[in-house]
């Protein structure tokens, strides 16, 4: 199947917010917090997206902000794999009451609207860059677990595994050496939809003034910081705000051509 | 008993102790620290005195469990406690705020569920076409964005730009019912598209699954036009999905509405809850909270039993 051009238009978001988030702050003209100017100057020279509510560099609060806000939800995606998947597998391979316990705890948990259950726990808990990761992790980790347990479920049931079971393997050499790598391809395509949730999710919190704290640069915060900028007819909260979106959107683009193809490519082998 | 009634009420058996175990995680979500929640509200420059005042105010003496079914015995009472940062009954500040968050999400979700059932017939009945596709991708950026930049963009070009509607969603008690929904006309617009755009693909994901049956085929050799198949085969079989579809997304809309409230400074439950958690009135956070957890369970509950009901398997068993 040959990649759309709205593939490619994903790509190429995703490459240039990566290299935004690695080179962002040796590549902004100005500090993270530095005031350079007045209150919400127009485009200029020498402020190409003009200065935020209190006077500093635009560009570079968005540079600054793409590695912290990139690399805060990237963090936060992979812990949850990493939870979600370690448990998923646990319970796939171990079964029986271990198998009960997990899928009916992560069950409830999932009960509860992700939003409000890290409203409630934000309520008391400090909110640093360790607790929202934390935070984050934990709530997205359940989705990983359903679909990490779902697949693996289909690969336990095979020959090979019973293989290894009877040679007496141990269950770290069942898990990562038979398991992981027959059912990789699927969470592969869920890492891009995670990050997604993650990345907006971490905007939401940042935007509601419970996230990342300021004065460091967050696209989400930034959103919050201007947001009154609006009422004076200045489009400057859009401009943070769209960058959240139009990575979502290329992440997104990707994953969705990645699943068509893959549900295209089971469509053409049955009969 | 007749097997449907058997299965229904198992749901909501189950359903009811799932809201009993969510409002134990709320409460045990705010025990969480390793010190307590009253070092945690005033921070570590606190006095002691103060510290013990608000541990009084909690009862923080007591054990846990003591204090969680005090609590939930409160709650079935209807009292939900005080409000540690101004002392006022917090079902006195919610009463009127949780009325209009339901007028937010009912009127949005009025909007949103005719819209994106049409448009998703629509989209699967020209599936693969110009059409199609730009539905598609319209949604899935739809989907792709976060609810503040939409509510945004919406404030700056029709609020600030067009002075079409007010920027800012104030009622306030004894509004007249199209002035109230004149205020509210951009916060609704934010909400529906988001849902609009996520039910729209899964009623055409649906769809589109049953059109794949043998069935279909059989209706199409008959050389009956796509249009038929699509309204009169397919659509009927696909309504169990599409029912379970339409009630998930309303109980996204209860939990959406946190952060449109917040962008248009609009006076519901949402507000209340975000104000609270910063000022760490926890009190008010886990009343809130318990209050959109139930309702969101509450819709799935009603989504498990719509499904039931509409599969005609269960309905007509022998």
């Amino acid at each position: 199947m040959r990649p759309r051009a709205s593939v490619l238009v994903g790509f190429a978001i995703i490459a240039v917010y990566a290299a935004a988030a690695l080179l962002g702050p040796l590549l902004s003209p100005y500090g993270e917090a530095e005031v350079v100017g007045d209150v919400w100057e127009p485009f200029s020279a020498a402020h190409p997206l003009g200065t935020d509510n209190l006077g500093r560099d635009m560009l570079s609060r968005l540079l600054w902000g793409a590695s912290r806000t990139i690399g805060v939800a990237l963090a936060a995606t992979l812990l949850a794999f990493g939870i979600g998947m370690t448990l998923g597998y646990l319970a796939a391979v171990v079964g029986g009451w271990v198998d009960m316990i997990l899928s009916r705890g992560i069950d409830t948990l999932m009960a509860i609207p992700t939003l409000i259950f890290a409203l409630v726990v934000l309520a008391v808990l400090p909110p640093s860059v360790v607790i929202l990761i934390l935070v984050i992790a934990v709530l997205d980790s359940t989705r990983v677990f359903r679909l990490a347990r779902a697949v693996a479920m289909d690969v336990v049931v095979m020959d090979f595994v019973e293989v290894a079971r009877l040679r007496g393997e141990r269950l770290g050499w069942i898990v990562f050496r038979e398991v992981l790598p027959n059912t990789l391809p699927p969470l592969i395509a869920e890492f891009g939809l995670r990050f997604c949730f993650a990345f907006l999710f971490l905007s939401s919190l940042s935007f509601l003034g419970l996230g990342i704290q300021p004065p460091a640069a967050d696209w989400g915060g930034m959103v919050r910081d201007n947001a009154n900028a609006i009422s004076f007819g200045l489009p400057i909260p859009l401009i943070p705000a769209a960058a959240i979106a139009i990575l979502t959107i290329g992440v997104n683009l990707v994953v969705d051509w990645q699943l068509e193809r893959s549900s295209g490519a089971r469509r053409g082998v049955r009969p | 008993m007749h097997p449907l009634l058997r299965l229904v009420a198992q749901r909501l058996v189950l359903g009811a102790g799932t809201l009993l175990v969510v409002s134990a995680l709320i409460f045990a979500g705010t025990e969480i620290l390793p010190g307590d929640v009253a070092q945690a509200i005033l921070g570590q420059t606190a006095t002691p005195e103060a510290v013990a005042a608000i541990r009084e105010d909690l009862g923080l003496d007591r054990p846990a469990w003591v204090r969680y079914l005090d609590w939930l015995a409160g709650f079935l009472r209807g009292d939900l406690g005080t409000s540690l940062a101004n002392r006022v009954p917090i079902s006195e500040m919610i009463a009127g705020r949780l009325e209009n968050t339901l007028f937010l999400a009912g009127v949005a979700a009025a909007i949103a569920v005719p819209v994106a059932i049409t448009l998703g017939v629509i989209a699967a009945r020209f599936r693969e076409t110009w059409l199609d596709k730009t539905i598609s991708i319209v949604t899935l950026s739809a989907i792709s964005m976060p609810e503040f930049f939409i509510g945004y963009i919406l404030i700056f070009v029709f609020a600030v730009k067009l002075f079409w509607v007010p920027s800012i969603a104030s009622v306030f008690p004894g509004m007249d019912f199209l002035d109230r929904l004149y205020a509210v006309s951009l916060p609704v617009a934010t909400l529906s598209l988001v849902v609009i755009a996520h039910m729209m693909r899964m009623t055409r994901a649906a769809i589109v699954n049953v059109m794949a049956s043998p069935y279909i085929e059989t209706a199409e050799l008959k050389g009956l036009t796509r249009s038929r198949i699509t309204l009169h085969h397919a659509l009927p079989n696909a309504l169990s999905p599409i029912i379970n579809v339409v009630v998930i997304n309303l109980a996204y809309l209860v939990v959406g509405v946190v952060v449109v409230e917040v962008v248009f400074v609009y006076p519901g439950m949402g507000q209340l809850m975000v104000d609270a958690v910063a000022k760490r009135d926890v009190p008010v956070v886990q009343a809130t909270g318990i209050i959109f957890a139930a309702t969101y369970v509450l819709l799935n509950l009603t989504a498990d039993v719509l499904a039931i009901l509409a599969n005609p398997r269960i309905r007509h068993a022998r």
